[in-house]
Formats: C-alpha cells, structure tokens, sequence
C-alpha cells in the first residue's frame, strides 16, 4: 500500500509516495508554496500522487512549517525527525544532518535507525539561510544556479552581518563601492557555509555528514560547505525532498503497525 | 483545575493589590524587591511588607527601549518599563524598593530607576566563600540601619528572628505544594506552579498565604491519583526566572505534550531551598543562605549542579530544559557547562532555548519544543 509524507516548507511545498513495505519511492512533487500552505500541500500532494499512478496513500504524515494547516494529514511531524529519518535511508553511514531551508537551519545528530539523538537550529534571525540567498537573488538579478557559477569564479567579499536585513544594507553598499557581483555572491556563499561550520561545531562529529534542504541544490555551496567543514558532504539527488521522505518513512512505520 | 483549594488561592491572590493598598492604607510600610538575593526578612522585621515587583510583561518592554539598549534582556526591560509608565501597582505602593547588584543589566537599570523611586542597591558578591559571605552581611546591616532611619523603627535580633521563623514557614509551606509534583503522574502542571509561585510573590498577608498553601498540599496530597493517564515526559525546566506573562515557554512545552514538574528558577524552586537556621545569628545566617543561591552571576556557580542532580533525581525527570533570555550572558555561556552537566552525569536529554517575551518566535520554538519531545518518545 502506498502512504506519503508532505513537507510544506517556507519556499516550496513537498511530496514523496512509498511503498509501505518495500519503501520504494513511487511518485514525488516539489511545488511553491506560495502564500497558501494548506492549498500547496494539498497540490504537492496531488501531483505527487498523479505521479505514483494516481495512488491514493492510506497514511499521510506531514512536516515543515505547514504541517499543522493540512486537514488530511493523519500523522504530525517535525522536520527535524523527518530530515533525520530522510538522509539516514538514503545514505546509512550518516551520522549528522546539515539542513538549510527557506527560513531555518539546522544541525542533527542522528542514530543509526534515523532517530534524532541532539539538534541545534539557527536564531530567530535568517542569516545562514535560504531566505539570505533569496535577498541576494533580488538585488543581483540571478538565480540560484547563475549566484552559484558567479559564487564559484568570485573572490569572496567580507560580508560581516549577522543579520539578513543588515546584510542586504552591506551587500548594497559592496556594490556601490564597484566589488564585482561575483564576489558579492562569493562573499555570500562563504558567510552561509561559515554559519553552518559554526553551527555544526557545537555538535560531535561523527559518522558521515549529509546535506539536505533547497541549498544543497547548488553543487558550488556545497563545494563551499565541505571547504569549510573539512569533511566530504553527502548530498542526496533531490535533497529538497529529504524532509518529505522522511515524513513518508514515519508514515510507513506507523502504517505498517 | 479541579482543586477547590486552589481556587481559593486564585481567588484570595485576584486581591493582592487591594490588600496591600488596604494594608498601607492602614499605616504599614512597603518594601519593593526584585530579586530573590534581597532578602525579605529584614523587610519584615522592620514591620514592613516585602513585596515582588512587576518585570514579567512584554506590554512595558517598548517603553523602556526609549531609555535602554534594546539588546538588553527582557526582565531589565520590562521591569523599568514598569516603573516609567507606572503601570506596576506593587512599585506605585512601595515605600522604598531593595535592589541588588545581580547582573550588569540590573545595577545600571537601578541606577535610573532611583529617579522614580528610592532604591537601596545592596551589592552582591560574585563569589561563594567566607570574605564574601561576610561581605554580604555587612550589606545586610546597612540595609538594617536604612530601614531602620527611614520608617522610625528599631530592628531587634528578636525580631529579625521573629522574621525568620515566619518565612521559614513559608518556604516550607511553598515546598509543601512543590513537592506535589514529585508525584507520578504529577497532579500539578507546569502553569499550575508558575501561577502560583507568581501569585503568592505579591502576597502581602504571609500568614494568610501559608495557610492557603498548606490547604493546597492537604487536599491535592489526599486526592486520589489521577485516573491512569499516560503518562508525558516529564521536564525539569532550569535558567532564568519566569512569571505570568513571561511563561510562554512553559505553556509551549505544555501544550506540545510535555509536564513540566519542576522549575529550578529565582521565581519557583530557588525560593524554598532558602531554609534558614534559626539558631544561629540571624544576619550571618541570611547573609549565607541568600549567598548560597545559585544564580549564574555566581562565578564559579557549583550548587547550580548540585540542585539539578537532586531535583533531576527527585522529580524523575525525563530531561532538562534550559531557558535564557535574550541578552542575559551569564545563564547563556553557563548553558554550555549546564548542558555537558545534564547530558554526561545525569545521562538526560537537554534543551538550551534561547528567547524574549514576545510571541514573535512561537513557531520556530514549537519546531524545536516538538522536535525535542520527539526525541524523548
């Protein structure tokens, strides 16, 4: 029997299908989640059941900071356990999870089985996060991909804010003073994969460490990242899914009982 | 809540204010204090009431950023913002209010709130030994010598030991009821005790209010257990002090599935560790015991984990959560040495939630508080 996890993130709302005993992925969607969180997880949802062959899961367990807007969820979870669960299937020898989402990251120190044995999350402030890259998108007109061949060739400007808000101010002020937008974005870069380091080092390494959330997406952060950490970065082949396979995994194992 | 008892409290405290303003109606003097190394006991053997002042509200916390540094933590904040709108019925009664040297944060904020009113700052050392001990009692006598000028009175050793058997009693009274908690699973939740520390804080009539509490103790102690519930993981909540109002973190554990049994703060648990000897000379033994208190402006701070292993052990915690505020730098570094503490000797998960008074951060606590909970199931 088919049963799904949907992770209704800040930026994009996610859906993967399972099958609940053998656990292999049957559909999954990515969707933005737009100003509607019950509305996008309904849709992921949807589309990612379309994508399994118009299945309809028997146990629904949801994550990410929509999780408690949609009606049809029978199961709520954290993105925490979920993001565990997720990196800890695909790649076992995972001992910590590195996250970064729209408007959060995280570090997780996890177990063998997935289980989550300690978490640290960044403050109330988005710097370090992707909501930091979305104001440096905007300012300099490029995208993801474009920010990260720019980050991957500049020489990276100091950027010295904590704060996502004062670091638009600084980024600004960068370019005023003529400092090629590649190395703003390299600047950028470092300071997100610097925060992390940071993060991290409050937690014990150990075991492999893997990278989850729509950050990992870019192959020159996440050069960046494992730079910075001293330590090769496991990276999953949609890594923005990670939070709602996880939820799909929870979903099995309650289903399964 | 279903305890009759309890609602008697609730409502006999809905009159703190009208009974202390009846109290100084009749003539009695008010002494206003903050923290929990002022000691009450002078207070009272000068005839007076020692009361608790208004610092847990967030509504008073912009006011005061006109004046103060907005990094600064909440409980400084709010408790000037009090003051400058006038708004803490509890200052507006007091005669005079006794201060200490607790934190940075604290003394610089006294020394502006003398404009509004007199403050007797007592500096309080930083260190636990025998100088400092006798340091603090010379504080203490000053404080007599004050007290004594400014409401024509004369304190008596009789009376200052007339003092101690009274809040002894209280303190005892208040264990009483605490202690329910150790029970499980436990017939108190977490908001119940915040309340009612919170509440009996601004009581004037102590008598009253050790009557009150050991009402509590005997019915809920002879209430038959709670029919089997399951049981939720019980939390053993650390850190800074906290009051109606600042009690957001307490309720998002609550309502995320958690019991929190016990609250090691100035505001709940610390209160009823202050057991005085009533046999030896009561300024050195106020001077010692108030000391003794294990704030985190103590450096080194060794009762902190001394009290967390046999609260942790009492209360058959599940596990340990840390809360500081934003801005307070002592409860923020030491979280770092209480957290190795809980996590290798006590072998308990640990939470550090770092926060303010507003409801800005809710979900992203919620996040961490669930996440966490997860965790221990």
């Amino acid at each position: 029997m088919p049963v799904a996890g949907v992770d209704v993130g800040s930026v994009a709302a996610k859906a993967v299908i399972l099958d609940e005993i053998s656990l292999t992925p049957l559909g999954a969607a990515v969707l933005p989640t737009g100003w509607n969180p019950r509305e996008a997880g309904e849709k992921a949802l949807a589309a990612a059941s379309a994508d399994a062959g118009n299945v309809a899961p028997r146990f629904v367990a949801a994550t990410g900071y929509g999780r408690v807007s949609l009606p049809f969820a029978d199961k709520v979870v954290t993105e925490i356990s979920c993001h565990a669960a997720g990196a800890v299937h695909l790649f076992p020898e995972t001992g910590v999870v590195l996250d970064i989402g729209g408007q959060d990251s995280k570090v997780i120190s996890t177990d063998p089985d997935g289980s989550v044995q300690d978490f640290l999350m960044n403050d109330k402030c988005a710097a370090g996060t992707g909501r930091f890259l979305q104001v440096l998108s905007g300012i300099l007109d490029m995208d993801l991909p474009a920010l990260g061949e720019a980050a991957a060739h500049g020489k990276p400007a100091a950027i010295s804010s904590m704060c996502a808000v004062f670091a638009e101010t600084e980024i600004i002020g960068l370019l005023a003073r003529g400092v090629p937008p590649a190395d703003v974005a390299a600047g950028v870069f470092l300071s997100i994969a610097r925060r992390m380091r940071s993060l991290a080092s409050r937690i014990p390494m150990r075991g492999q460490c893997t990278f989850t959330g729509g950050l990992a997406m870019s192959p020159a952060f996440r050069n960046l990242l494992a730079a910075e950490l001293g330590v090769p970065v496991n990276v999953p082949p949609q890594p923005q899914l990670a939070g709602a396979l996880g939820a799909a995994l929870l979903a099995a194992r309650i289903s399964r009982k | 809540m279903p305890f009759k008892s309890l609602e008697t409290f609730n409502t006999v405290t809905d009159r703190n204010v009208l009974a202390l303003q009846e109290a100084k109606a009749a003539g009695r003097k008010v002494v206003g204090q903050y923290c929990i190394y002022s000691p009450l006991e002078i207070a009272l053997a000068a005839g007076a009431i020692p009361v608790s002042l208004c610092g847990t509200k967030n509504d008073s916390i912009a006011i005061a950023e006109s004046m103060l540094p907005r990094s600064l933590c909440p409980l400084v904040k709010s408790s000037f913002g009090f003051a400058l709108q006038d708004s803490c019925p509890y200052l507006a009664a007091s005669d005079i209010v006794v201060a200490d040297a607790t934190c940075d944060g604290k003394k610089k904020m006294y020394e502006l709130l003398n404009d509004y009113k007199p403050v007797v700052l007592l500096q309080l050392p930083q260190i636990q030994n025998e100088d400092a001990a006798l340091y603090w009692r010379g504080q203490f006598a000053g404080l007599v010598a004050r007290l004594e000028k400014e409401f024509s009175v004369s304190i008596s050793r009789e009376k200052l030991l007339d003092a101690v058997r009274l809040t002894n009693r209280l303190r005892r009274a208040l264990k009483g009821v605490l202690d329910l908690a150790r029970r499980k699973p436990s017939p108190l939740s977490g908001m119940d005790i915040l309340s009612l520390c919170f509440r009996a804080s601004f009581m004037p009539d102590y008598e009253q209010c050790i009557a009150l509490l050991d009402d509590i103790a005997r019915e809920i102690a002879n209430a038959a257990s709670a029919e089997a519930q399951t049981e939720c993981p019980r939390i053993l909540l650390t850190g800074v002090p906290t009051g109606m109002g600042s009690h957001k973190v307490v309720q998002l554990l609550e309502t995320c599935g958690a019991r929190v049994v016990c609250i090691d703060n100035c505001t709940c648990y610390k209160k009823v560790l202050l057991q005085m000897d009533e046999t030896r000379d009561p300024l050195s033994e106020l001077a010692d015991r108030y000391l003794a208190t294990h704030c985190s402006v103590m450096s080194p701070n060794p009762h902190r984990y001394e009290v967390l292993e046999a609260l942790a052990r009492d209360f058959q915690v599940d596990a340990v959560v840390d809360l500081t505020w934003q801005g307070c730098q002592t409860y923020d570094v030491e979280s770092w040495s209480v957290k190795k503490f809980v996590r290798e000797k006590l072998s308990l998960p640990f939470l550090q939630i770092v926060t303010d008074y507003s409801e800005t951060d809710t979900e992203q606590l919620k996040v961490r508080i669930e996440a966490f909970l997860e965790m221990l199931a």
